[in-house]
């Protein structure tokens, strides 16, 4: 049984939970940890259901097993229901506050829950839910929707908030290092500190 | 040296150019691609990188590089080393004398393949070595390896990472690049490399001879190693050890398997030392098989006794209950169930992508047809109801031909995109026309290896380097096939697309349509802008019509569909509506 901290980032194709799992990669690097992840590349990208683990001193494999994660960051609310089994009982949820029906529904007539139905199921964990589109509209793009999850998400992750700010004006685009940043900070004030 | 958290794929890239690559071919494969995604952007050594046709061509371009002396590496998936068994196969006997190490990514659980092969059956079926590794450390660090033992041995290595290795990500050591060059130089050796009768029989004793050799040096380097601990043994292999490494209880024995082939004497020592062994494994019981030779009277738990599955991934449950079923561990994972009825959320061909229109073209003018498929982001038409049959690459000129031959009365329409018409559809094209049948096959041609992650063909008008070369003209291809129809249409326009698809249908023979237009998503890369759509609450009647098109940026909220911001306007839709509620959106 790993004795680290396992993080389980989830969402839609396209929403950049890639580039999440690449600052947290990084924090552990500049906090000279031990890191290891896996995550969905291909043809799920295609707006598919997507995940990321990221194993914080990890030692051996990169996947994290149900019921084992620490926390779960979900970009989309009916997939962070979809993947909340692989919290802990004691398990901490980020969820964007945001539900993007699958195309399913309207092609096969499934039934999605509805928001107010996945929100009540979630509360069995220590929640912090946001409304992270609003939070980077406001940061000055919805483009950087990731990094306001990641700053929400810091309070709770063993890894201290400026190596996950340094890690988030490594990584993103030049141009976007002043937004993003600032989507951080908006983030984490959203995500309350701890 | 430094450390760098990166994709298993990357860390391979980085470890060829330390180990001193002069030349680099392959296909796009999941999960394969992104190593030579990595190595054509590398400016810090000098070396050749070419995206080819299929993996075959690789091959045999990697090969002759191998046989002038530089150091090779050539990619594909799994499925693509069928495409390149034959070379592969006599490749082991004719050898090599600069390092050729063929990488081929395995994809357990067929989370982007067609199928679960094990690729460590080809190394056994040509009898040349394979490596196994179980991290990305260890992918990383065992292509240095690979290249010695390629030279070492004059023999092709294979090199098996899965799709948890390749699109795993770790914090890696990385070691220097070597900046020296070699400069191929061909020596002409009849009897190496020309493999009549008389020379090959001479070569297939000598790749025999060499087997003993390197099954003693696999071990003598440490790639396949052991600690006895107790009475009971796990022997696993590739991802899997690292999986059971992370469970392994106290006071039971570990082998770890990375190469092949595996020293049966050595391995014989250490099961016979044990009382009973478990053995685990992804996909192909290559392993325990060899165990099962050498264990005697020593109980052996694996596949073959029902104790592990022969299908699917491994992950850290599914090892954990593994250890249990034969009794090695109580499993530590409390039962969990996923939370049941949440719709599911497949990829989806992308918002004003081309294949959608023209598969909605399509089931318009050939209502009742057989429609078969190939391999590309078009495969997920199977949502649409036009995707019959898929097999393998360049299969669906093929197998729209024999169906055609077979006395089926309904009409045969495929679809193939562009890069796969050009890896294995061409032969098949020229094959339906030589032999009379008749058939539409539709090019789905959006000049570029989509699903892979946008590689470039010679469709596209770049190399992998990205240097210009000559598009090839499909349409010309095809009349040099023999086809007399050969039409270009722009799939936006479907009204047009619907009346060259009724023209087709009303002719005899091979029939080509070339739907063209841009991916979308290298479109939106390229900067190509065109205003969203809208629907008019007003005049939308709710008849559904654009949400049965499947277009992700259509909803349908209260009886009445609604436009998303994932809008390209590419206007189809627009074009469907029978209300005319669909109209392009003011400029705010």
């Amino acid at each position: 049984m790993s004795p680290g901290f396992d993080i389980l980032i989830v969402g839609i194709g396209g929403q950049g939970t890639i580039l999440a799992s690449n600052v947290l990669g990084e924090a552990c690097l500049i906090e000279g940890r031990h890191v290891k992840g896996a995550e969905t590349h291909g043809m799920a990208q295609r707006g598919g259901s997507v995940e990321s683990h990221i194993r914080i001193d990890g030692e051996f494999g990169p996947l994290i097993a149900p019921g084992q994660a620490d926390l779960l960051i979900s970009f989309d609310l009916l997939e962070a229901i979809r993947y909340s089994h692989y919290l802990k009982p004691s398990g901490k949820m980020v969820v964007n506050r945001h539900l993007v029906l699958p195309t399913s529904v309207y092609t096969q007539k499934l039934v999605a829950p509805s928001e107010e139905e996945i929100i009540t199921a979630l509360k069995k964990y220590e929640l912090c839910l946001l409304d992270a589109d609003k939070i980077a509209t406001d940061a000055g793009s919805p483009l950087s929707q990731n990094v306001v999850m990641l700053g929400a998400a810091s309070k709770w992750m063993p890894l201290k908030s400026a190596t996950l700010l340094e890690s988030v004006r490594k990584l993103v685009p030049k141009k976007t290092v002043e937004i993003n940043t600032k989507a951080f900070e908006m983030g984490r004030d959203a995500g309350g500190k701890n | 040296m430094e450390q760098n958290y990166l994709l298993g794929n990357e860390a391979i890239a980085h470890a060829c150019v330390e180990a001193g690559v002069d030349f680099v071919s392959g296909y796009p494969g999941t999960p394969s691609s992104e190593v030579i995604d990595t190595l054509r952007l590398r400016p810090e050594r000098s070396y050749y990188v070419e995206w080819s046709v299929n993996e075959k061509v690789a091959l045999e371009n990697a090969l002759a590089a191998a046989w002038c002396g530089i150091r090779a590496l050539c990619t594909m998936k799994h499925v693509g080393l069928n495409v390149a068994a034959d070379p592969l196969m006599t490749s082991a006997y004719t050898g090599v004398t600069g390092g050729l190490v063929i990488l081929s990514a395995d994809d357990p659980f067929a989370h982007s393949s067609q199928n679960e092969q094990d690729t460590r059956c080809y190394a056994h079926f040509a009898r040349i070595p394979c490596f196994d590794p179980a991290s990305v450390q260890e992918a990383h660090d065992m292509i240095r390896d690979a290249f010695e033992l390629s030279e070492e041995f004059h023999l092709p290595v294979l090199f098996r990472p899965t799709t948890r290795i390749c699109h795993s990500k770790g914090d890696v050591q990385l070691g220097d690049v070597q900046k020296s060059t070699r400069v191929g130089e061909f020596h002409k050796d009849p009897r190496q490399y020309v493999v009549i009768p008389v020379n090959t029989r001479v070569l297939h004793r000598k790749l025999n001879e060499k087997q003993p050799a390197i099954r003693k040096r696999l071990v003598e380097k440490g790639f396949n190693r052991y600690e006895i601990r107790g009475k009971t043994a796990i022997i696993a292999s590739g991802i899997g050890a690292s999986y059971v490494q992370e469970l392994l209880p106290p006071g039971v024995s570990f082998m770890k398997i990375a190469a092949y082939p595996i020293d049966e004497e050595w391995l014989g020592d250490f099961v016979q030392k044990h009382e009973k062994v478990l053995v685990i494994e992804e996909l192909a019981p290559e392993v325990e098989e060899i165990v099962r030779q050498v264990a005697g009277c020593v109980p052996v738990f694996g596949k073959k006794n029902g104790y592990a599955p022969y299908e699917g991934e491994l992950s850290p449950l599914a090892v954990a209950g593994i250890m249990e079923k034969a009794g090695f561990l109580k499993n530590p994972f409390p039962a969990i169930e996923p939370v049941q009825n949440i719709p599911p959320r497949p990829p989806i061909l992308c918002a004003g992508c081309l294949h959608r229109s023209a598969f909605y073209a399509i089931k318009k003018v050939f209502r009742d047809a057989i429609y078969p498929s190939d391999i590309g982001c078009y495969t997920l038409g199977l949502q649409l109801g036009a995707v019959d049959t898929t097999i393998c690459m360049g299969a669906s000129i093929t197998v729209a031909s024999g169906i055609a031959h077979s006395g089926e009365p309904r009409d045969v329409v495929c679809t193939i995109g562009d890069s796969t018409f050009l890896h294995t559809g061409i032969q098949g094209l020229l094959n339906a026309v030589y032999n009379g049948a008749n058939m539409t096959v539709i090019i789905l041609d959006n000049r570029i290896t989509a699903m892979t992650g946008h590689q470039p063909n010679p469709n596209t008008g770049q190399t992998a380097c990205g240097v210009e070369s000559p598009p090839v003209s499909l349409e010309a291809l095809c009349r040099a096939c023999g086809v007399s129809f050969v039409e270009g249409i722009d799939p936006y326009d479907f009204t047009g697309m619907v009346h060259v698809l009724q023209e087709a249908k009303n002719r005899k023979g091979v029939k080509v349509i070339i739907a063209k237009q841009m991916c979308v998503i290298s479109a939106r890369r390229a900067g190509v802008k065109r205003g969203r759509y809208t629907v008019d609450p007003e005049t939308c009647n709710g008849c559904g019509t654009c949400v049965r098109f499947g277009c992700p940026a259509i909803e349908f909220v209260n009886e009445k569909a609604q436009i998303n911001e994932l809008c390209s306007g590419c206007a189809v839709c627009a074009q469907l509506c029978p209300a005319g509620a669909i109209m392009r959106e003011a400029k705010k």
